[in-house]
This record gives structure tokens, sequence and C-alpha cells, in this order.
């Protein structure tokens, strides 16, 4: 029997002659990540079992993203073990305000995911770089900690389940709506600890933008990884860095689980409605639907691309008297990028905000937080209960063209009647 | 090990957001974080937790977010075992890096909000004392128990170390 793509990168990296899911393996890891939130208790926990040095300080990766720029007192005290903790260890991967930027976006970026990697992050968006055709996962802080000792992770190899896309996609449609329209149908438990793997000519036609958008939201299926099989737009991403990865392609005999296969070529812009991103409609279904905020972001949909196409439908318009808008461009380099082509002022002078990177409000840290009795559309990754603010505020989810779109009208807009 | 405790019980899909909200992120200590869990879904919760206590869920128990908080938040509020139909992957780990114990059970619908339970860690069995029920769950494969036994990953990882030394 064959091996898929997961399984030849988690064997890869053990000293194994084989594999199987089920399997509890200890592997090698190339990079791990933490944050604001989560790596203040490995750093603690590492110390407190009486560790002193990383065993690689070139793969531990730390971005104070979160709360950063620090939001107040206790999140730059969090901040402040980090940068601490950086310079002790003499890391080479630290991002201070300034050159931070929400680290989904920020690590690919920098060239720092490959094709073939296994990477961990104390986040669990950490699946985005599945993308790029790496095992990349969600873990803990405990976990993270223990990275940092021997650079060793424990895992049970899940299975692999396969998701094909066929048919031709809509002006509208993008990876934001295949991945929401998937986990619509597959709910939100629908990929627990499973690696779902997404393939097809749909996928193969993604940019990487829009393929980053979808290995994010593998998570929100309980999927513990969102891989995308690398090809010549994955080369032509990763051609601009020294490293280059190594290029797996799943078995023609790999075992999977369960095939999906999907024809998308009738599918709508898609919207999740509170409180759980399986609550998806398509967004013709919510028209009308009034909004308070929209914000366009995050590790899930705050890279150029993303930008440019709200900018489009933004130029020239005005943000409707009482809704408030406010981009979040996810990276510094994203963000001068937008002031270059002027998509800043695009935004600005529509009346929305143009902010500094951040994770900002999609977890309900700052910049963004809402009142009781508030509606948000956000291009963000999570609607649940009380995650933007008030446990009394509603968040839907859409792509970016959707966002934008609604934030002229102030009501759930196709971005058509724009 | 032995937890005998009383039910405080939850549905399905209870994300890492309910039992920690990120705004109390900016802690990392268990206490702190116990005294705000559950705080959106079941705002008495904390308070009425106490020492030894069982919170008994559907499926998907801790979907979300990376947070460690979430486990070491009911740890904080003195939960001393948490049964549910299915966890999510990453809570899973957490749970069993902290040392949370957590069995997976598919009867948990049967089990009622104060039913007072009596676990077995060691050999998966739960007993219903106020329904008197006993139910069946699979015991913890043997990689997890060591880690468990251990007092969690970083003891685990120490006693490896000292074993290569």
């Amino acid at each position: 029997m064959g091996y898929s793509i997961a399984e030849k990168i988690l064997l890869a990296h053990t000293d194994l002659k084989g594999i199987k899911p089920g399997e509890f393996i200890e592997a090698r890891i190339d990079l791990a990540l933490g944050n604001d939130i989560t790596a203040p208790i490995a750093i603690e926990e590492f110390k407190k079992a009486g560790f002193a040095r990383v065993f690689d300080r070139s793969k531990v990766v730390l971005v104070p993203d979160h709360f950063a720029p620090a939001k107040d007192l206790r999140s730059a005290n969090q901040c402040k073990i980090l940068a601490d903790f950086a310079k002790e260890q003499k890391l080479t991967n630290y991002f201070e305000v300034g050159c931070m930027g929400v680290e989904h976006a920020l690590l690919p970026e920098v060239g720092l995911t490959m094709p073939g990697d296994l990477i961990i992050g104390a986040d669990s968006h950490t699946c985005t770089y599945g993308a790029l055709g790496c095992y990349s996962t969600g873990i803990g802080s405990t976990d993270l900690a223990r990275a940092y000792v021997d650079g060793k992770i424990w895992l049970k190899v899940p299975h692999s389940v396969k998701f094909v896309y066929k048919g031709k996609l809509d002006k509208w449609v993008g990876g934001k709506d295949l991945i929401l329209s998937t986990i619509g149908k597959i709910g939100v438990d629908g990929a627990i600890y499973k690696v779902m793997e997404f393939a097809g000519p749909v996928i193969k036609s993604l940019n990487m933008d829009d393929r980053f958008a979808m290995s994010n939201m593998a998570i929100e299926a309980g999927g513990r990884a969102g891989i995308i099989e690398p090809d010549a737009v994955t080369r032509k991403f990763v051609s601009q860095f020294k490293r280059k990865g190594i290029f797996y392609k799943s078995d023609e005999d790999a075992l999977y689980e369960k095939t999906y296969e999907w024809d998308v070529t009738k599918l709508e812009p898609q919207v999740a409605c509170p409180h759980l991103p399986s609550n998806v409609k398509g967004v013709s279904e919510l028209d009308g639907v009034s909004i308070d905020q929209v914000v366009i972001g995050s590790c899930t949909n705050g890279r150029i691309s993303d930008l440019r196409v709200a900018a489009r439908i933004i130029k020239g318009k005005a943000v409707k008297a009482g809704v408030r808008l406010i981009v979040i461009p996810a990276t510094q380099k994203i963000y001068s990028q937008c002031v270059k082509e002027g998509l800043a002022e695009i935004f600005v002078k529509a009346g929305g905000v143009f902010e500094t990177p951040s994770c900002g409000p999609c977890l309900g840290g700052h910049m963004g937080i809402l009142a009781e009795g508030e509606v948000a559309l956000a291009t963000t990754n999570r609607n649940f209960l009380g995650r933007m603010g008030s446990p009394k505020s509603f968040v839907y989810l859409s792509n970016p063209a959707v966002a934008a779109a609604s934030a002229i009208t102030g009501k759930i807009t196709h971005p058509e009647k724009i | 090990m032995i937890i005998k405790g009383r039910v405080h019980k939850f549905g399905d899909d209870i994300n890492t957001d309910d039992i920690i909200s990120a705004k109390y992120l900016v802690s990392t200590d268990p206490k702190e974080l116990g005294s705000r869990c559950m705080e959106s879904i079941a705002p008495d919760f904390a308070k009425k937790a106490q020492p030894g206590d069982i919170i008994v869920a559907g499926s998907n128990f801790g979907c979300g977010s990376s947070r460690e908080h979430a486990p070491l938040a009911i740890k904080g509020c003195g939960v001393r075992a948490v049964i549910a139909k299915s966890f999510a992957a990453i809570f899973f780990r957490n749970s069993i890096n902290i040392g949370l114990p957590f069995l997976e059970s598919q009867e948990t619908d049967a089990i009622k909000d104060g039913d007072i339970l009596e676990i077995n860690l060691s050999s998966g069995i739960i007993k219903n004392l106020t329904q008197n029920i006993t139910y069946k769950t699979a015991p913890f494969p043997k990689f997890l128990r060591d880690i468990v036994e251990d007092g969690g990953l970083m003891n685990y990882i120490k006693e490896k170390e000292k074993k290569h030394v």
C-alpha cells in the first residue's frame, strides 16, 4: 500500500522503516512556532524543567502578534517574556513589532515554511502552511516546551481524507468559499484527527493566497493538517527563497479513509453564520442581514490579493454611515505594498481604518471589539460565541469581496451588486 | 487512579473560547483562569465547581484554538476529569501533556447534571453512583499512559533524558 503525502512527510522525519495511521511516533521537527499567548507558558515550562538551551536557535520562532502591539500592561509583560527569551537564547527568528506580522502570513513570506517540512506551532492555525505541501500542525504550549528541549514531537499518525474539487469557479468564489463550503458539508468535527488533503483541478487553479486561506481553516473541521500537493504554483512561490524544500506527492495507491468529490461550478460566495464555522449559507440566502462592523484581515484573508480584491470593490465608494470598516494587512510587507499600490488610501478615503498588522479583533483581542448586540462580518476564521467581544454579539465569516461589498451597503451583500 | 465527583453537563462542540475567553489569556495562572472558566456559556459554573468535580460533554470537546489555558482553566477551577464523546485533537494532546485526566465515552447522553461518578482511569470504567449504572471505555494506549503516569510531558521528557545519561 502506498503513502499519502502526509504519511511520507511524517515518515521522513523519523528513523522508522514504515508508519501507519493510528501509530504513535516521535518525529523530528523543522520549525517550532510560538506567540505572545502560547509561548510564555512554553518558556515557563522549559525553564521549570531545568533546561538551559533550545535545541536549535534558528528553528525556534517567536512572533508577538495576538495582543501586539501590546494592548495593555499584562500583554506587554507577556510580549517581554518572548523578547527576553529570544535575546537570552540568541534566536535568529524573533519578530519584534516593526517586522512582526500575523504569524501564518509572516512565516511563508520570509521563507521559513517549505514543502516537505514538519512544522509545529502553538497556534491552531499552524495548519496554514499545508498549502505549500508541508505537514504543519497546531500543538499546545507544553508540546512547544518539549520541542525546545530536543526538537521532537509525539504524534498519532492521522488517517488522510481526500477532498477533490472539480468544475470552474465563479468570479467571486475563491479558497475561502471552498473551505467554508467544505466545513458546512462535513461539520466542525467532520475531519477530527484527520489530515485533509485538498486536490483536483480547482485547487490547481488557485493562487498561493487562496490556498493558504483553505489550509488555514482545516482546523475548523477538526483537521490536524490541510495539505495541498506542491506544484508549479508552489515552485514559483518558493523560488524566491534559498531553501526550496522537498516536493512530495501522494502515491496512487495511497489509502484514504474517505474521498469526497464535488463539482463547485455553481458555488456562490459562502458565509458562515453565528456561532459555528459550519453554519454555512450561500450569500444570497443572507441578503439584507444588517451589520455594524466589517473586518478584513487575519491569517485567513489578510494577504495582498485579499486586500486588492477588497480595494477594487471599495474604490470611489463610501462605507455605509454607522458601519465600521477595519482593514488589517497581515504583515509589514503587505502593509507597505498596500501603501505603494494606493490600496490604503482607498480604504481610508472610503471611511475605513487601515490598522497595523495584528491578530487584533479576530480573537477578541483589541482594535475592533464588538459591543453587546452588535453584528460583524469578518474575513477571519472563527465565529464562536463571544469570539470578537461580547457573548451577546454576532460574527459572520466570508471572503474579502463579500466583506468589502457589505461594508458599502451595511448589509450582507453579494459583490456583483456593487 | 480513582476520581469521584459531581457532574457538570455540557453539550456538543464546546470550544476553547467557551472554556476560556481570549480576553483572559493575559494570565497563565490556573487559579485565575479557572475563575473565568465557561463564563460565556455558563456564568455560574466557576463559582459552583467544587474540587473533584467532573465535566461531562458531547462530541468535539475543546475544538478551536490551541490555547493550553483551556485545560489549565478546567484544572484551575477544581475539575478533576472530563468525559466526552470525542475530543478535538489539540485539546486532547494538551490534556495529556498537562496531566488532566479525560475519557472518551459514547454514553454521555445518559449521564445527568449533578450525578455522582466514580472513574477508574486505569481500567477505563465509569460508575454512575446516582443511577447505579456502569459504563466501559477504552483505556489509554500505553504511550499516552506513560506520559500521564510521569505527571505530564515535561516530566516524561526529563525521565527519558535521565535514562540516556
